[in-house]
């Protein structure tokens, strides 16, 4: 299917946490994997996003003590639940890594995804440190900076992206965003009609890095499943005014300090205990004489 | 008070890019000195304003060696500059990595042709003509800002404790101040000589005027970070160390009167470079712990 703007719309409240995805990211996507790795945290053994793993469902043992994560009669669980979201790059429209890339490597594609050109990026990792999702991943087998293409080579021959295509459960929608938020907008009505208050859509609106591709529907705060609420969704670049301002600010300040220092003291004659110097010394530099008829 | 929340991945920064923030800080600051030193200055400072441009060059040029080697694809170093996909040049003004690229570039043109002018009269009768004047003077703007933008480009992050605290580039920049004052009494104690020994006072007192202004700074930063709820990523077994050498660093140039800092330069002046490369330590790896 073609799209203008190119997205997911994850609803994990019908995740089930069976990994599909991931599985049908790395074959797709080429990607070995980490070695095996026993997390003893729940059923997770992937961890997080990186350069082997684009995809990663998290299992989040959240159970809040009142019991009222969802209102539900009790022989539903009685509020007990198991949140379960599959993780993703969230390709934002206002990009933390795109904002800090030096080399133009991090792109947004005709699909307007974000992407990673494997052939421009030397592996500086200032993507990583800006991202606030935890997703970009550094890998040593290619020195550079790797994510979720969002399927990329497929979205170019009109194709679902791998993820999405082997959900089982349709948790993970692909389409076209503005289609995507609207079956959101309906899915979120009929899980409040039903109880669910804390349900909500994360990145669905401009709130969060202007608005997400990849945009879900949540069972709980943000911060439950690891990710930033509105407040918090903040650029890089809104520390540049204030830091280089402070940095001009206490180089003005040093500047006069040099000044005061240079001037009031610039004649101290050097203390007895100083070292002489040694008979017949050059001068230091052949500027020094013209120094010397300075007033 | 609204704490921020973090759930970035550190970009494992650690021994290169500490090793490049500290050269950086020293060579930027051995040449604002030097600068300082020669515009106005007394002509009795004309030596010491030798030694830190003598200094400056050499310091600033390991700069690019280390973040060169700590990329992942060192042989594509130069899309930093170049848009390897277009042909045209890269410059993001709002990426301070960017921007210090380009910066640092600038920068060490001004300090090549400011240590050759100690070593070649011809250039060294240019730097000292009205635009030799001017030359300097551009050149410090560079130096400046080569000194503040590493904290800047660290602030300019999602990450913690970084991210949090927008003073790191006057705190970098203070910093560098104080390590090129103590790097160059340090040089000036190997060589003994009278005429340089008349600018150690001055020296001393500019040192103790940027120590307070660091020390003020680092206060600002730590209550920022505490502030966001990020400090005790500062204050781990190790940061606890650190911290320690950065307060012995901050504490020596007050404490050693110009008597005594001729009379133990070595010991004052190394206190004080292991208390700026602690700092930097610190920060760096505090934030990605």
């Amino acid at each position: 299917m073609a799209v203008k703007r190119a997205g997911f719309f994850t609803d994990t409240s019908i995740c089930i946490g069976c990994k599909a995805c991931e599985v049908a990211c790395k074959e797709w996507n080429g990607l070995q994997g980490n070695a095996p790795n026993l997390l003893l945290d729940s059923l997770d053994n992937t961890g997080q996003l990186d350069a082997q793993n684009w995809r990663h469902v998290k299992f989040i043992e959240h159970l809040p003590a009142n019991g009222n994560l969802v209102n539900q009669p009790a022989d539903t669980g009685g509020g007990q639940a198991f949140l379960m979201m599959s993780d993703v790059c969230k390709h934002c429209q206002h990009a933390s890594c795109m904002e800090v890339c030096p080399t133009n490597a991090i792109v947004r594609t005709e699909f307007d995804t974000v992407y990673i050109q494997q052939e421009v990026c030397n592996g500086c990792r200032n993507c990583i440190s800006a991202c606030p999702y935890n997703v970009i991943g550094f890998s040593q087998a290619t020195g550079t900076a790797h994510k979720c293409t969002l399927c990329y080579d497929r979205l170019q021959s009109n194709l679902t992206p791998a993820c999405a295509k082997a959900c089982p459960t349709e948790s993970i929608k692909f389409g076209d965003v503005e289609q995507l938020q609207q079956l959101a907008d309906t899915r979120l009505a009929a899980l409040h009609q039903q109880g669910y208050s804390k349900a909500q859509l994360y990145g669905r609106d401009d709130k969060v890095y202007g608005g997400l591709n990849n945009f879900f529907l949540l069972m709980d705060e943000p911060e439950v499943y690891g990710l930033p609420n509105a407040a918090n969704a903040v650029l890089p670049s809104r520390n540049n005014l204030p830091g280089y301002l402070g940095g001009l600010v206490t180089a003005a300040v040093a500047l006069v300090a040099g000044l005061i220092a240079f001037r009031r003291r610039g004649d101290t004659p050097p203390p007895s205990d100083a070292a002489p110097a040694p008979v017949g010394v050059a001068p230091l530099s052949p500027a020094d004489s013209a120094e010397a008829e300075r007033p | 008070m609204l704490l921020a929340e973090h759930f970035v991945k550190p970009p494992n920064w650690t021994w290169l890019i500490l090793g490049y923030f500290f050269l950086a800080g020293l060579s930027s600051g051995c040449y604002a000195l030097g600068v300082m030193l020669r515009l106005w200055g007394r002509p009795s400072h004309g030596s010491a304003a030798r030694i830190a441009f003598l200094a400056a060059f050499p310091l600033v040029i390991v700069c690019p060696i280390l973040l060169t080697v700590d990329l992942g694809q060192p042989t594509r170093f130069w899309h930093m500059l170049i848009d390897s996909a277009g042909g045209g040049l890269n410059f993001k003004y709002w990426s301070p990595m960017s921007l210090g690229v380009w910066g640092l570039g600038v920068f060490s043109g001004f300090a090549f042709l400011s240590f050759l002018g100690e070593i070649w009269a011809p250039v060294g009768r240019l730097l000292h003509s009205l635009l030799g004047g001017l030359l300097l003077v551009v050149g410090l703007v560079f130096a400046l800002f080569v000194g503040a933008y590493t904290g800047v480009l660290l602030s300019v992050s999602n990450q913690p404790v970084w991210s949090d605290g927008w003073p790191l580039g006057g705190v970098f920049l203070a910093s560098g101040l104080s390590g090129a004052t103590a790097l160059l009494l340090l040089l000036i104690a190997a060589r003994h000589r009278s005429q340089v020994a008349a600018s150690v006072g001055a020296l001393g007192e500019a040192d103790r005027y940027f120590v307070v202004i660091e020390a003020v700074l680092i206060v600002i930063f730590l209550v920022t970070v505490a502030a966001a709820g990020t400090i005790g990523r500062l204050f781990n077994v190790v940061g606890i160390g650190l911290w320690v050498l950065v307060l012995v660093g901050l504490t020596v140039p007050l404490l050693a009167h110009s008597r005594s800092r001729v009379l133990w330069p070595v010991l004052t002046s190394l206190l004080v470079l292991i208390g700026v490369l602690a700092l930097r330590a610190a920060v760096i790896f505090g934030g990605q712990s």
